[in-house]
């Protein structure tokens, strides 16, 4: 930011009158606002490291959930959830989610996830 | 797994055993126990909590019954030895000294690594944090908490592109505590912003789920920030957001912990600018846990220095208040710690936290003038950068201008703040939104989600719910691993061979401390010559104090000892057995025996004395000796005087001052004037002071010579045990 003489004395006229109190709810209700859109974002949004994380979760090692993560999100699928198709898959085939997560990294059903 | 005993070390081989089956015995973070008014020994404490089973406590408590009171809070270590089978050695000694927050640092560069790193890599400045090296940590600490009688808390990081695994490895592994705060990533790590709170969100999630008490990471201003006093409104700012964040993931307040660091050092006035921050600070986060953190940013070399501040920051804990007292090692600003400075660091808050005991319910702080006032002005200051962070657009904008650590006290600003393209940094463009249909069949997950908490029932459970699922890897790498490097140390315990340490086991190195009589730099030459002369291979400088321009300087030379001792060859002396009380007042009381005691030469010392014989002291009159104290500066003519006249066994001398050996002349004096009166044989002749030792003093003809620390009884069990080795068994 720009260099700027300390003006903190015109700078918070408007908070001099406040109590001890209306302070700290004026600074949480800033914090809150701020705040907000980050959560947001993080709601509807997922990433490599998260997937892995559910992938882990489902019993796979790390060696197995990062190349897992890898196809789907090549093959554009990762916006499902990659615990979501290892499930439906696993749904599917009639099979342990285990086993299906395994047939994945053998190269098999690609073809059908997501689908 | 069989328990520690406090006589053997730890078995790291048998740590290492099975660890695929380990299951840690807890989960969540644990707080001491606090007993109100809680007597111990002669003393009723204030701010304690429940004892220890086995400690080391300070030097000081032999002087009261070697007590060993806790306080309240938790007491933090950092261990970064890279090493982590090392680490757990210096968290056995780091929990014999009271710690009970042991936070493993991470090697470098782990923050960028995209995913879990596996097996047990050596690190760099902390170790690679993997599932076994957590394991076998928390395996490790599962049996220390049981030797010591009070549960540790294992703590690391779950930051960096892969924090949601790492924070589901630390769920699974049982990890107490975790730093989690994606300012850290985005300012200090240049990781995307959009990825680290994304990331965050789930990472947060677990970790509540688990107990994990979360710190923060805004104390990397005070470290960072060319004035670090200057960064205090952005402080408030940076533990706010990561507390509203914390909270939108579902973290409970008492779980958050802020992580703050009292911004300055002396000679600058440290409390007139830090205690206003700690209150402010406090005011502002009621309900939230505080990690008080002792100061990094001004220290270099000098450890005395550095734990002088540590002193005064953990005088703001007491003042305010903390829930945990974090250390730093005094020697952090001059190399990666060593082990032994973990227990001098824990044993600053210690001391200092003992010494305070009591101190609320004496003092207050003034609600006048300069503390409150300042406070008040800190506050604001603090929200009138909030209202700047959404004047220019909310925090990912306000980063990207560089609203962030600049020095310029708030909203004073000098264009050096840390600037970030939310477009980049590492891992950047790699979040994806969710589809409508997205999901994720597994507990503590953050955000939109087709299906519900528990879906994992469908498939089992998942490995939060049943561990039995958690897929174990051992070794990925077959030379860099702790089995490879455990042969040296392991070949040389069965050897019986030692070497010094301060690192990793065995590493050789030591440090000398030389007062060198020459100019600064010709000093540091010579200083350098000397630790090659002493054969220290690799010597180096790593403190240098000027004590004078011309008169001298300081050194501290750190070198490796590369040469191991025999065990086996070692002569040990004996260890000393003491009488009991009975035995040596049953010896003493039927026979009547006489002592003279005085301290000699220009002397004016008589509290050593005094205590080896008052009654009120237990001392020597405990047992029944009848002494006769001839007062302080008394010739040593006079003493062999008094024992002719009241028929003395022994005469005990005290000589405090050794200024030009005159501590050993007087001995000398005393056994040559006995010999001369031909006395001297069937009298027991002894020496003490805090210069004397049992060895200097049979050389300088005495019977026995006693230091520091000695009680009556020691001398009462000499003189009886020598008493029956002349075969004196009859009345006197």
């Amino acid at each position: 930011m720009k260099e700027r003489k300390d003006d903190f004395s015109a700078r918070r006229k408007h908070l001099a009158d406040m109590s001890d109190d209306q302070l700290h709810d004026h600074f949480w209700s800033l914090v809150n606002r701020i705040v907000q859109p980050l959560v947001e974002e993080a709601r509807i949004h997922t990433s490599p490291s998260i997937e892995r994380s559910v992938l882990l979760r489902m019993g796979f090692s790390s060696l197995e959930t990062k190349p897992l993560v890898n196809r789907m999100l090549e093959k554009g699928l990762l916006g499902l959830g990659a615990g979501n198709l290892v499930l439906q898959l696993a749904r599917k085939k009639g099979i342990s989610v285990r086993e299906a997560g395994l047939s994945l990294l053998d190269g098999k059903y690609w073809e059908e996830l997501g689908k | 797994m069989k328990s520690l005993k406090p006589d053997e070390k730890i078995d790291v081989p048998e740590i290492l055993k099975d660890l695929d089956r380990y299951r840690p015995k807890r989960k969540g973070w644990t707080w001491r126990k606090p007993v109100e008014r809680q007597m111990v020994g002669p003393f009723e404490f204030k701010d304690t909590s429940e004892g220890l089973r086995h400690s080391v406590p300070l030097p000081s408590a032999r002087y009261f019954g070697g007590i060993d009171p806790q306080c309240d809070v938790v007491v933090t270590t950092e261990i970064a030895s890279g090493r982590f089978e090392d680490d757990i050695r210096r968290m056995r000694m780091a929990a014999w000294h009271g710690a009970d927050h042991l936070m493993v640092i991470r090697t470098s560069g782990q923050s960028h690594f995209d995913g879990l790193i596996e097996g047990t890599p050596e690190g760099v400045g902390g170790i690679p944090i993997s599932r076994k090296q957590v394991r076998a940590s928390r395996k490790a600490l599962d049996l220390i908490e049981e030797e010591v009688g009070r549960p540790i808390n294992f703590h690391s990081y779950v930051s960096g592109v892969a924090g949601p695994e790492i924070a589901v490895m630390f769920a699974e592994e049982g990890v107490n505590g975790a730093h989690q705060d994606p300012q850290y990533n985005v300012l200090y790590r240049n990781i995307n912003m959009h990825r680290s709170f994304v990331d965050a969100a789930e990472a947060k999630t677990v970790m509540a789920d688990a107990g994990i008490l979360q710190i923060d990471g805004a104390h990397n201003a005070n470290a960072t920030a060319k004035e670090a006093w200057k960064v205090m409104p952005e402080l408030l700012v940076q533990h706010a957001v990561n507390c509203a964040f914390s909270r939108a993931a579902g973290m409970p307040t008492e779980n958050i912990a802020l992580s703050t660091v009292p911004p300055t050092a002396p000679p600058a006035p440290k409390l007139w600018l830090d205690l206003p921050y700690a209150i402010a600070l406090r005011d502002l986060f009621a309900g939230y846990k505080f990690r008080a953190q002792q100061n990094t940013r001004y220290m270099e070399a000098d450890t005395a220095e550095a734990t002088i501040t540590h002193v005064l920051d953990t005088l703001i804990s007491r003042m305010t208040s903390a829930d945990i007292q974090s250390t730093i090692t005094p020697d952090e600003g001059r190399n990666v710690p060593w082990h032994y400075n973990n227990i001098l660091g824990v044993n600053t808050a210690r001391q200092t936290l003992m010494g305070l005991d009591g101190w609320s319910e004496m003092v207050d702080l003034k609600t006048e003038g300069h503390l409150p006032e300042t406070v008040r002005e800190l506050k604001e200051r603090a929200v009138l950068f909030l209202e700047e962070i959404l004047e220019n657009g909310g925090y990912f904008a306000a980063v990207a201008q560089g609203q962030f650590v600049d020095s310029g006290y708030f909203p004073e600003r000098n264009d050096d703040g840390i600037a970030r393209d939310p477009a980049a940094g590492v891992a950047a463009g790699t979040i994806i939104e969710r589809e409508s249909d997205y999901g994720a069949p597994v507990c503590c997950h953050f955000g939109a989600n087709r299906y519900a908490d528990k879906a994992c029932g469908a498939y089992g459970g998942c490995t939060l719910c049943d561990p039995s699922k958690i897929v174990y890897i051992d070794e990925l790498d077959e030379t860099d691993n702790v089995h490879h490097r455990l042969a040296r140390p392991l070949a040389d315990q069965a050897a019986g061979r030692i070497r010094p340490e301060v690192e990793w086991a065995g590493d050789g190195i030591v440090c000398v401390t030389l007062f060198v009589p020459e100019e600064p730099r010709v000093a540091e030459a010579a200083a350098l010559e000397m630790a090659r002369k002493m054969s220290l291979k690799e010597p180096e400088v790593i403190s240098r104090r000027l004590i004078h321009p011309a008169e001298g300087s300081l050194f501290e030379v750190k070198g490796v000892l590369d040469v191991a001792v025999d065990k086996n060859q070692l002569e040990i002396p004996e260890e000393e057995k003491l009488m009991a009380d009975e035995q040596i007042e049953a010896f003493v009381r039927p026979r009547e025996i006489h002592v003279v005691a005085a301290t000699v030469g220009e002397d004016e010392h008589s509290v050593g004395m005094r205590e080896i014989i008052d009654i009120k002291h237990g001392g020597l009159e405990k047992y029944a000796f009848h002494c006769h104290y001839l007062g302080t500066s008394v010739p040593v003519s006079k003493v062999l005087d008094a024992v002719q006249e009241t028929g003395a066994k022994a005469a005990l001398i005290s000589t405090i001052i050794s200024h030009n050996d005159i501590h050993r002349i007087n001995m000398r004096r005393l056994h040559d004037l006995a010999v001369e009166r031909g006395i001297r044989e069937g009298l027991i002749l002894i020496a003490g002071g805090t210069q004397v030792n049992d060895a200097m003093a049979v050389d300088c003809g005495m019977d026995a010579g006693f230091g520091r620390g000695t009680k009556g009884q020691h001398v009462a069990s000499f003189i009886v045990g020598k008493m029956m080795e002349q075969g004196i068994e009859s009345g006197a």
